[in-house]
């Protein structure tokens, strides 16, 4: 299962990555190189076996659905990018992308 | 002596073997008003912690509310916590004193400390070389005599491996033995906090403090917590130690496997019986590795996209501000990592690679569970496969990758490990490794103990 650049091009919009031309091909023989070694894996007998998502012999606790208090040093607006009214303020979403509707986030 | 004078000494240790940008680059943030203050407020306490007055070090990954968490990455330049990890909290409750953030490969992904933002570290025995990684700032830290006990993270053998290099302790424990409640997610089924000593004694005095069950973080483990710094004992009677033959193929460097020879004979002599077992699926442990680790790494990095933390860099929309931010603010490890880890969750490819790595996955905790069923108590086995190596030896990524060859099975499996010096080549150190059952860190100490004082005897 060879890696290509469009492959690569696909993965990085999924990731929110703006790769440059310039760097694919090095990008696309790196990682045809690590997934070589990771052939190995497709001759192995798993059939039957449970796939291992986490470690540890318990299930995963649940606790009491309150929050434990986490106490913060500094107040949120000292951290946040950006707060107004007691709110965190991000960009817009896509739907409002301009740079017009930006203005008045 | 004073808290306040072993925090002084520690600032003045930095200042001496230069561990700075300018230096050894193992120390990023420090305010030593601040820990000054802190260790006079020790001292004037009416009880004492049992690491009262020690100074530490922690990694910089892990949350601190007074100084940057940066991860080692431009994407979280000038980002300080509003809280603090539970880590450094149980730390400071039992009197130790922060004296700095430590260095460390982007998010914690690397294994030669050269994938910093923030440059690489040295190796304080050798500033030719990488002392390790991730968690490198942290060994050399230790190894420069700055501290004695020092905060890193594991996920493939990031505190082990360093230790290794530096001729220190690194203890890697159970997973879920140690709350990573305010630690920076790599990789979150493999992550856990490690500890770095001087000595045994101090990763053990260190890891009894931190571990235990916290409301914070819901996978850590409600498990009592033994007195580790008290685990050692006069001799290894009835101790069954397991030299697993894979760990020691053909191909080793035989400086290596005569250095671990030579540790086994100590165990030996201190009446531990030596069995040799096999771990079979042992060469499988890197491919599934860097399946899982890049994957579970492409979900939790998805958060730093310009909107909650550090970096942000304008532009022209929601979703070119998320990629001008995460293109800029990564570097190149981090984003391949990235890349590969999207790429095996994706479409067409999730079974063949990701639910694959799993299932093998699930075949190398078997093999840990056979052996320890069978009678066995602890394993043994080099660190690593070689000392430190110089910066720029390994420019290939899984070259590179392959540095975690005898670590990343513990994390796999979740079973507790700490590395132990056993000598050095060409005066270069090298690390041996001792690896327990399930929240079985007190026998894994006790082995410890018993072959660092063997060492001690021997010389």
């Amino acid at each position: 299962m060879a890696v290509s650049r469009d492959d690569v091009r696909h993965v990085a919009a999924l990731a929110r990555l703006d790769v440059a031309e310039s760097r694919l091909p090095e990008l696309v023989a790196q990682l045809n190189g690590i997934l070589s070694h990771m052939d190995a894996l497709a001759k192995v007998k798993t059939t039957g076996v449970m796939a291992t998502a986490g470690v540890g012999d318990a299930a995963m606790p649940l606790r009491a659905d309150i929050g434990p208090p986490i106490p913060l040093l500094h107040p949120l607006e000292s951290f946040a990018p950006q707060m107004r009214d007691g709110f965190l303020l991000v960009p817009r979403l896509a739907t409002h992308e301009s740079a017009a509707d930006e203005s008045d986030e | 002596m004073s808290a306040v004078a072993h925090v002084r000494d520690a600032f003045a240790r930095m200042a001496e073997v230069d561990a700075g940008p300018t230096g050894l680059n193992c120390i990023l943030w420090t305010d030593e008003e601040r820990a000054l203050a802190d260790a006079a407020s020790v001292d004037a306490a009416a009880t004492h912690g049992e690491l009262a007055g020690v100074p530490f070090v922690a990694k910089d990954n892990i949350a601190t509310t007074h100084l940057q968490t940066t991860c080692g990455s431009r994407i979280l330049e000038g980002y300080v916590s509003p809280y603090e990890a539970t880590v450094i909290t149980r730390l400071r409750d039992a009197g130790a004193v922060l004296v700095g953030k430590s260095n460390c490969d982007e998010f914690a992904m690397g294994s030669s400390n050269e994938f910093s933002a923030w440059g690489p570290v040295l190796n304080p025995v050798d500033r030719t070389r990488v002392p390790g990684g991730s968690s490198g700032g942290s060994a050399a830290t230790v190894a420069a005599g700055i501290v004695r006990i020092a905060l890193g993270s594991e996920t493939g053998g990031s505190v082990r491996q360093p230790a290794s290099y530096c001729g220190i302790v690194g203890v890697k424990p159970t997973y879920g033995r140690v709350s990573r409640f305010g630690l920076v997610a790599f990789a979150s089924s493999l992550d856990q906090v490690g500890v770095f000593g001087t000595t045994v004694h101090d990763a053990a005095l260190g890891l009894e403090v931190i571990a235990g069950r916290d409301a914070l973080d819901a996978t850590s483990a409600d498990c009592p917590v033994d007195r580790y710094s008290t685990a050692g004992t006069a001799d290894l009677k009835g101790v069954v130690i397991g030299r697993p033959r894979e760990y020691f193929p053909a191909t080793l460097d035989p400086r290596v496997a005569a250095r671990c020879e030579a540790a086994l004979d100590l165990l030996r002599a201190r009446g531990a019986e030596v069995r040799d077992v096999s771990l079979p699926h042992t060469d499988l442990a890197i491919p599934v590795y860097y399946i899982i680790a890049p994957a579970e790494a492409s979900s939790n990095l998805a958060r730093f996209d310009g909107v909650r933390y550090g970096l942000r860099v304008p532009a022209n929309g929601l979703r070119e501000m998320y990629e001008s931010t995460r293109t800029r603010g990564f570097g190149p490890e981090v984003t391949r990592r990235i890349l590969l880890g999207t790429y095996v969750l994706s479409a067409g490819y999730y079974d063949a690679y990701y639910k694959k790595a799993q299932e093998v996955r699930t075949l190398i905790a078997q093999d840990f569970r056979a052996v320890f069923d069978a009678g066995v108590h602890l394993l043994f086995t080099p660190t690593t496969p070689t000392p430190a190596f110089e910066f720029g030896a390994k420019s290939d990524p899984y070259e590179m990758y392959l540095n975690d060859i005898f670590t990343a099975t513990a994390n796999l499996a979740g079973v507790p490990a700490i590395s132990v010096p056993i000598g050095d080549i060409d005066g270069l150190p090298i690390g041996g490794q001792l690896i327990a059952r399930h929240f079985d860190e007190q026998t894994m100490f006790r082995g410890a103990f018993a072959l660092e004082a063997a060492r001690a005897g021997a010389r």
